[in-house]
């Protein structure tokens, strides 16, 4: 294996009233799709901001080494309202070939015809996909992501994880997203990290098919997700095949959710 | 709209209350409720805010032709019409009118110019916030007609003076909205630019003033307003000419109806410089919903 191109050891966050970060270490491949879960308040976005370098006030210790391009996409789209749709995608972009490159990132998120809106002429999730457009055309080693689909409707964030699948697998660069979805995390990463504690509590690889997720398999590894989340088997009331199987050993051997040292 | 519609059910089905009716079949006797009462302001109609100044005119007129106005006290609005025509065929109100809106644009173009200029200095720096603000804040707590008499002593009854009251008049609502806004830049956009890497220039040029322009054109109406103001109390002090002048010598001769003519004109002028100022707060905020429709 490659070196990994993120390489974080003993990273320490503290805000001023308790730790949210004590001692994690993470690496993430080069393409590699890791998606971070961890319950709200553990820290998921401390990391990433602490990735992303835009944790200034923040005090703590630990070596992070990043890839110098490296993309944003925040759970807001972030666009501009005073630029249009192109002049967002291009913010920054130097080169006498920036329009292009930001009319073919818009062609790649379907949105190549609304180059000149503005942005509140744009749904929420058009606004979501300048934005991937924005973070793609810089062709970054990175994608971090913070909890993109949040503000989403279901049915938008089907159809956005399969777009941002999809660009992933063209553009190739490593993406940590961070999430709170565990069928998110299961249907669009290779690996998924749980955040509890101020560490990484379970590195679990994701059973891929391809592009599909064995639905046992997939069905095992949310059990054990949420178990590991705290979440009561009693307390999922979602009709899909979890809890089906008890979290033994899903059936066949296609890559078992073994879980790896973390 | 149908307000009538309930639960989706099959036609025919049993309902409680009965069986649910095929409209097309049997005509259904409709029992239209009350109509809803409206609690909002109502419709509004075009032109419908000019209902009360006609309804003042009406009063005005009628009261003049009944003779119940003394016309010493309010002259009829045929005789101020009359005035002004004459005023302006006389070509008195031109050239008052001419040296008033130059006075005001003098000193409305220094006040926003400096107002803005500060401003941006000490909104992008904090070296320059702590230079600047501080100073300005304690100037912004004396009112400027009341340095009207230290600038007398400074630039003498003359033109300076006007034009420097003026200035300053205006120069510290341009101040005041204009730091605001450069301090108001949503944090988010802040670190939106740093994860794109902006160098600082292009931060202020394609983030900070973009967004700091709505407040810029804010400044820019409250100043519009301060500079009529401030030009209303220095034509009191000492002008030849102007529209304060043409007012303040009518009063001499008790002109009544030339003073209503020098008050239309203020007001005119006001109203048309806001809207100027709204017309380019329209044409240059077209990224705004609200000024889209």
């Amino acid at each position: 294996m490659s070196a990994p191109v993120v390489r974080v050891r003993g990273l320490v966050r503290r805000f001023t009233l308790r730790g949210v970060l004590s001692g994690l270490d993470l690496d993430i491949a080069r393409g590699e799709f890791v998606a971070l879960l961890g319950r709200s308040g553990s820290g998921k976005s401390t990391l990433l901001r602490a990735l992303a370098d835009l944790d200034h006030e923040a005090q703590g210790s630990g070596e992070i080494i990043r890839p110098e391009r490296l993309s944003v996409v925040f759970q807001d789209a972030r666009l501009l309202p005073w630029k249009r749709v192109l002049d967002n995608v291009v913010l920054g972009l130097r080169g006498a070939d920036a329009n292009a490159r930001g009319l073919r990132a818009l062609e790649e998120v379907e949105l190549g015809g609304r180059a000149q809106s503005w942005p509140y002429e744009l749904s929420g999730g058009e606004q979501q996909r300048v934005a991937l457009a924005r973070s793609l055309v810089r062709e970054p080693e990175l994608l971090l992501a913070d909890e993109p689909f949040g503000a989403l409707d279901a049915l938008t964030r089907i159809r956005m994880h399969a777009l941002l699948r999809r660009l992933s697998e063209i553009h190739n660069p490593a993406v940590l997203l961070v999430t709170h979805d565990v069928d998110e995390a299961i249907a669009l990463a290779d690996r998924v990290v749980v955040l509890e504690g101020g560490r990484l509590a379970a590195n679990l690889i994701t059973p891929r098919l391809g592009r599909r997720v064995d639905p046992d398999d997939a069905a095992a590894l949310k059990d054990r997700l949420l178990g590991l989340l705290g979440v009561k088997r009693d307390d999922d009331l979602e009709p899909t095949l979890t809890f089906q199987s008890q979290p033994a050993p899903p059936r066949g051997s296609r890559h078992p959710p073994a879980p790896a040292a973390s | 709209m149908n307000a009538l519609i309930g639960p989706i059910l099959e036609l025919g089905e049993e309902v409680p209350g009965g069986r649910l009716l095929d409209p097309r079949a049997t005509p259904s006797p409709v029992t239209r409720p009350r109509p809803r009462r409206r609690l909002g302001p109502g419709d509004s109609v075009r032109f419908g805010w000019l209902l009360g100044p006609f309804l003042l005119l009406l009063a005005w007129s009628t009261g003049s032709a009944a003779g119940l106005i003394d016309t010493r006290v309010l002259p009829a609005p045929w005789t101020t019409a009359a005035t002004a025509w004459a005023l302006i065929r006389e070509g008195r109100l031109p050239h008052d009118l001419a040296v008033s809106a130059l006075r005001a644009a003098e000193g409305f173009a220094w006040g926003a110019t400096v107002g803005i200029a500060v401003a941006l200095a000490s909104g992008l720096s904090q070296l320059g916030a702590y230079l600047i603000d501080g100073v300005v804040q304690i100037k912004r707590s004396i009112p400027v007609l009341a340095l009207i008499p230290l600038i007398i002593l400074w630039f003498g009854i003359g033109e300076t003076m006007k034009v420097t009251v003026i200035a300053l008049s205006v120069f510290v609502p341009m101040y005041i909205q204009t730091h605001a806004a450069l301090r108001g830049i949503d944090l988010k956009h802040v670190e939106l630019a740093e994860t794109l890497d902006l160098g600082r220039w292009a931060f202020i040029r394609q983030v900070v003033l973009p967004g700091a322009l709505p407040g810029v054109l804010t400044g820019l109406r409250f100043g519009v307003l301060a500079a009529w103001l401030a030009l209303v109390v220095v034509e009191q002090l000492n002008a030849t000419s102007g529209i304060g002048y043409m007012i303040n010598l009518a009063r001499t001769y008790a002109q009544s109806d030339v003073i209503l003519v020098g008050l239309v004109v203020y007001a005119l002028l006001g109203l048309s410089s806001d809207a100027a100022v709204r017309f380019l707060e329209r044409r240059s905020l077209a990224w705004r919903r609200s000024f889209s429709a």
